[in-house]
């Protein structure tokens, strides 16, 4: 297709193979580490589940254990396989009776890793079928009663109850909601740990708790099955559990996760290496189950300045891509983040939107683009709010977003309240239905404003991207480029739960997750 | 001061003021809720009804709207009964001029002669770091200058989620004359209560009485920072030349010089 923004390719190549020579030159770094989330990971598909007797999730438990005796290098699976010949028991077993003390598994004899991994393949084939079984019902449930036109209707519920998050969720699937994201409780992509059970409590959200994945999406099967449209669920894979909760997703049939290292460590102060090296294992798990992953790039301009600073989204853009094409994800399952953002007093802020909004589109043409609704300029003036959102919802009927995730009158004031919710899902379907054709109708004047706009951010783009590769990506966070927030290398939380992979190591999820295994 | 004052088209009796529609003393509201019922005439009247409660004459039912799961939603026009007696109105305020970013710089080179040192933080759990970055960030707001932009002002900001003891240690580090907290996200009141603490904190730390004490967000008023234990509040609307004007005329009135 045409080019409506009279966009060079040769650019768009050079800009996208540089972010993919920064992303493989970071692969080599992922693939010789593997973290304490990675491992917890691993030992969760494995079946382990639980706490123990002071709510310590019996992954952590193991984990902390190798940690301690200096196993981890080679990797939790070894661990459970050798434990499993010595013993003769469950991986689930082998975990309750670490925790209880009655078993000590660095103290047991050792098999070759050979042996370990051919004992614990088929626990390994059970995880991945049980997620294959959710993946087909998920198929099938598109196939008989489908889902909503696209952009699909993205909303989110922060109860802090999950209980009340399901009857605001049943609402919104009612009132036309396509996607549900319960938003996490403040702080959860702190915690170390993912915990336990059904909750009722939390601040500016809800835990992420597989228990709490189960019953949301059991209440959006039953809406969904009534309204006749498929409801996705949103959470998120990030924070210090990011492949822990991609796991947990995957095996719930969770079907769109927020997940970006870059996020993490510029928002959340998150060390860099171990979100990295984290990303990695929770891409492969999200590619193999068929969720489609949000990028975060929508954050920098919530501090730095949206028109100013919009190559830095689109560098991140490339480079999320590319990080996604090493796990083997496929465009479709792209969510690439970006936003609304300018400021409304800006003249002529509308065309700058349209024209970022559109380069992304034609420069990610298959994936399912994530566009973010005002929230910097948003002031209490609810009725000006709702019109900002209106425009917000112009460009993206305009431009094909995928994942509209609608503004609400009452950003700046309070999570939302169950009126606000159908007040911007009225008004996304009023606009997305009275102008669902006009991106194919309106074409652009040549050289002009919004060309021009969308051809000097990638120009800008490319010479950021082709910076970073020069200097390396860890080197550039470093000195603040994206969002302007600077991170050290060695700071953050989490550098402690990263380790060097011995020579035995192995995560039997991995190769076959990738080779697509049924 | 007389009580009554004259309009363009009719006199306001200041001691018994009430909403303003299109005539004086309408009385005209318009509001908007949920109720947990069907949608029907019967959800409609029990609006109307509980807006009689309220204290609305006449009210009436607008717009009403099913939200799917037996509740109905309602927009609703009212005139409210109530008056305000406006002339006894106190409302407690950062004292002092505001000066801007240039008059603040002359300022600190006339009257204060060294840098001046500032650290801010979102504390606690929340995550929000638009509130703090606006005060101090370069760029600061709407064309309103942050405090790093100020010539003989060292503004920190060490950005979200920050512990309190944290920012009390760095506070004490870098000597700072003054400490701005942000509370953005305050759901459940989480933002009082940790606000308390660092005033808490810094008591037993020694140093409350000689550091400047400032919290700011949308929740937030001069009055709950006094009530709190901090020296000032700034709501919405606050820029960094409010918040500078402020801390200077402080550390010149404490003798911090």
């Amino acid at each position: 297709m045409k080019s409506k923004l009279n966009l060079d390719p040769k650019v768009i190549d050079s800009a996208r193979s540089c972010a993919a020579r920064i992303a493989a030159e970071m692969q080599i770094f992922i693939d010789r580490h593997t973290t304490v989330s990675t491992e917890r990971t691993i030992l969760r598909l494995l079946g382990i589940d639980g706490v123990d007797e002071v709510d310590t999730p019996l992954a952590n438990v193991i984990v902390d254990v190798l940690k301690e005796g200096g196993g981890l290098g080679r990797g939790a699976a070894y661990w459970i396989g050798n434990a499993m010949i010595q013993t003769g028991l469950s991986p689930q077993e082998i975990a309750e009776k670490t925790a209880s003390g009655e078993l000590e598994l660095l103290k047991l004899p050792t098999c070759t890793a050979k042996e370990s991994e051919e004992k614990i393949l088929p626990v390994v084939l059970d995880a991945l079928s049980a997620i294959r079984k959710q993946t087909e019902k998920r198929e099938e449930y598109l196939a008989t009663i489908g889902e909503g036109k696209r952009p699909y209707l993205y909303v989110i519920v922060a109860t802090g109850n999950i209980y009340e998050d399901i009857i605001q969720a049943q609402a919104a699937a009612r009132q036309g909601a396509d996607i549900i994201a319960v938003i996490r409780t403040t702080a959860q992509s702190l915690l170390d740990y993912v915990p336990y059970g059904p909750t009722t409590e939390g601040f500016g959200g809800t835990y992420a708790t597989q228990e709490n994945f189960r019953l949301m999406r059991k209440a959006l099967d039953e809406v969904g099955e009534d309204v006749g449209r498929y409801i996705r669920l949103c959470n998120y894979s990030s924070g210090m559990c990011m492949p822990e909760i991609a796991a947990m997703g995957a095996i719930e049939r969770l079907d769109v996760m927020l997940n970006d290292a870059l996020y993490g460590i510029l928002f959340r102060d998150i060390n860099m290496q171990r979100t990295l090296v984290d990303q990695f294992f929770s891409r492969v798990i999200i590619k193999y189950s068929g969720i489609i992953f949000n990028s975060g790039e929508d954050n920098y301009l919530t501090t730095a300045d949206a028109y100013e600073e919009a190559h830095t989204v689109l560098a991140s853009q490339f480079i999320n891509e590319q990080f996604a094409v090493l796990a083997g994800i496929p465009e479709e399952q792209m969510g690439l983040g970006h936003a609304f953002e300018m400021d409304p007093e800006m003249e002529n802020g509308f065309l700058y939107e349209l024209s970022q909004a559109l380069m992304a589109k034609e420069i990610f043409p298959k994936a399912a683009l994530k566009y973010m609704p005002p929230t910097k300029f948003m002031t209490g003036n609810i009725f000006k709010g709702h019109l900002q959102d209106a425009l917000f919802n112009m460009i993206a009927v305009w431009t094909g977003q995928s994942l509209q995730l609608l503004g609400m009158l009452t950003e700046a004031i309070h999570t939302p309240h169950l009126h606000d919710r159908m007040l911007s899902i009225e008004n996304a379907s009023y606009i997305f239905n009275n102008a669902r054709n006009i991106g194919e109708e309106i074409e652009f004047k040549e050289g002009g404003i919004i060309q021009k706009r969308a051809q000097s951010v990638l120009s800008e783009a490319e010479k950021l991207l082709a910076d970073i590769e020069k200097e390396g990506l860890f080197a550039t966070i470093e000195q603040g480029k994206f969002g302007g927030v600077k991170r050290a290398r060695d700071g953050g939380k989490g550098l402690a739960g990263v380790c060097v992979k011995d020579e035995q190591y192995f995560n039997p999820f991995i190769p076959l997750m990738m080779g697509g295994a049924k | 001061m007389s009580n009554v004052c004259t309009t363009a088209t009719s006199s306001i009796d200041l001691t018994k003021i009430k909403p303003y529609g299109d005539t004086m003393n309408d009385g005209m509201t318009q509001l908007s809720f949920t109720l947990p019922v069907p949608y029907g005439d019967e959800a409609s009247e029990a609006a109307k009804q509980l807006a009689k409660k309220m204290g609305f004459d006449e009210p009436s039912v607008v717009y009403s709207k099913d939200l799917g799961i037996g509740y109905t939603y309602f927009i609703l026009y009212g005139k409210c009964q109530h008056t305000i007696d406006y002339t006894t109105i106190k409302v407690p305020k950062v004292e002092g001029d505001v000066m801007d970013r240039l008059e603040c710089e002359k300022y600190i080179a006339d009257n204060i002669k060294r840098e001046v040192v500032v650290v801010g933080a979102c504390t606690g759990s929340d995550a929000h770091t638009v509130g703090i970055d606006a005060i101090i960030n370069m760029k600061g707001f709407h064309g309103h200058f942050g405090l790093e932009r100020y010539k003989g002002m060292e503004a920190i900001n060490m950005g979200s989620q920050v512990p309190n003891e944290v920012l009390i240690a760095k506070a004490i580090e870098v000597k700072a004359d003054a400490i701005l907290v942000s509370q953005i996200v305050t759901q459940k009141d989480i933002h009082i209560q940790n606000m308390t603490e660092l005033v808490e904190l810094m008591e037993a730390e020694g140093i409350r009485d000689k550091v400047i004490l400032i919290c700011g967000g949308p929740r937030i008023s001069h009055e709950l920072a006094q009530e709190l234990g901090y020296d000032a509040g700034f709501g919405s609307h606050s820029y960094a030349e409010d918040v500078a004007s402020f801390v200077l005329t402080e550390i010149v009135k404490r003798k911090m010089v």
